[in-house]
């Protein structure tokens, strides 16, 4: 048995956050500068020369990426043979969470739902934890925009959709979207499993490095090709300013599900996409 | 692309008619920051027949909630919030003299319709940008309801402020017209 002291984890946590909603992973931005050279339509050019100027200042200026600095998203795997001192695991997340919004000068964007009456100081976070084997804890800390999350959807098909479904649903869900999410977007798809962990599957497969097809399973790694070039001749573009550039990736993650079910979810990122994990 | 137009704000019915969708504005002057809540409030205040805390005649209005600034700073990141859930509140905000938004996403076709008959305009801000779009913002005024933080109504000051024009008199809209027909995608 590994004893880890909570004040490990709420420090881990604050500096995630503080580091994340400033500094953005190489491989997004990779996929941006990318783009901005293939990018035929000139208003999507210059969206994303400002985009990629944006992380520059925030770099150089010690500034948020983005206004909105989220809900603070994190995907906690502990080992087996931890023992955490000192404390319980939500509540050091959660003060993590608090420092860094305060220490970081991010924006409180947490609210009683019916009140709307901020809480103040970002928390409650969405913690979802896994517990695993070993004596290491995994923290993936994602902070997660409301405009790019509101037009995210579950449906629940039926076996008879088949892939067909699927890819309507998804290309459905983004069409709509439009220019509200922020493109170019990164689109994670959740399939199978039951409702709730569709959608916990989509969220998942948002913290995955950009231009990593899905390793497990040869026809997802098909099927986020095909669902990328098809999402990318709708003409939306950077910003919904037209372009071919309205989603940077798709990212397919599955699992098994009922015989009478085909649940899928599609959840969307903006291209703001701000994760990053630490081991302790 | 085409040259960037300067202008500067009050804006008018007379400059909103010579506006067209896809005009790159770069904007200067004073705007509003109101959003979700700040919009509820101005609108029980007006139909309680009350003033609102602000002037609304020939303002323009930022749906933005900033970061807090931090020391030395005038203000945090600031960047456009999905417009569309402000449509409810939009119309009767521009039949009380609103004249320019700036924000991202769809606007409803109620609120298209009240563009074009109040002379108005909708503008586009780049969301996710908003470190850079800070250094736009030279300075910053509490107006009302403070209690809200982030969404409180501020007064900023704008130099420059990169924008597009969305939803112009005529009734276009800049994100219908890029769309592609996908019925091929199914």
């Amino acid at each position: 048995m590994r004893k880890i002291s909570v004040n490990v984890i709420t420090e881990t946590v604050r500096d995630l956050f503080l580091e994340t909603s400033r500094i953005l992973g190489d491989d997004v931005i990779g996929a941006l500068a990318e783009a901005r050279v293939s990018e035929e339509s000139e208003l999507g050019r210059w969206v994303l020369e400002k985009i990629i100027e944006n992380i520059e200042v925030a770099r150089n200026e010690s500034l948020p990426l983005c206004q909105d600095t989220g809900l603070a998203v994190l995907f906690v795997q502990v080992g087996q043979d931890v023992h955490l001192t000192g404390g319980n695991l939500n509540d050091s997340i959660d003060q993590g969470v608090r420092e860094a919004y305060r220490d970081g000068y991010l924006r409180k964007s947490v609210c009683d739902p019916l009140s709307r009456e901020n809480t103040g100081d970002n928390t409650p976070a969405v913690i979802h934890t896994e517990i695993v084997e070993g004596d290491r804890i995994r923290i993936v800390a994602m902070p997660k925009g409301g405009g790019s999350e509101n037009m995210s959807t579950v449906k629940m098909l039926t076996p008879s959709d088949g892939v067909e479904g699927i890819i309507k649903q998804v290309i459905e869900t983004v069409r709509q979207a439009g220019p509200n999410p922020c493109p170019p977007t990164i689109v994670g798809v959740g399939i199978g499993g039951t409702m709730e962990t569709s959608a916990i599957l989509a969220k998942k497969a948002l913290a995955r490095t950009l231009g990593s097809p899905n390793g497990n399973d040869p026809r997802l790694a098909a099927l986020e090709s095909t669902l990328l070039n098809k999402i990318n001749t709708l003409g939306i573009g950077p910003q919904g300013y037209g372009g071919a550039t309205t989603a940077l990736a798709v990212h397919v993650e599955m699992m098994p599900c009922h015989i009478a079910s085909l649940p899928v979810a599609v959840n969307i990122q903006c291209h703001v996409a701000r994760h990053k994990e630490a081991v302790i | 692309m085409k040259k960037a137009l300067r202008l500067h704000t009050p804006l008018t019915g007379e400059i909103c008619t010579g506006l067209r969708t896809g005009d790159v504005v770069l904007l200067s002057g004073i705007v509003i920051t109101a959003r979700d809540v700040a919009h509820r409030r101005i609108c029980e205040a007006i139909n309680r027949g009350d003033e609102p805390p602000v002037s609304l005649k020939g303002e323009t209005i930022f749906y933005a909630g900033p970061t807090p600034a931090p020391p030395s700073r005038v203000i945090g990141s600031i960047g456009p919030t999905t417009s569309g859930r402000m449509d409810i509140y939009t119309p009767t905000l521009l039949e009380a003299g609103l004249k320019g938004m700036i924000g991202k996403g769809k606007r409803s076709s109620a609120v298209r319709e009240s563009i074009r008959q109040n002379h108005a305009v909708y503008f586009g801000a780049m969301g996710g940008v908003a470190a850079l779009l800070s250094q736009c913002v030279t300075a910053v005024e509490m107006i009302a309801y403070e209690d809200l933080g982030t969404e409180a109504i501020r007064r900023l000051d704008i130099v420059d402020f990169p924008l597009i024009v969305i939803n112009d008199i005529e009734g276009r809209d800049l994100y219908e017209m890029v769309m592609i027909g996908n019925d091929h995608l199914y």
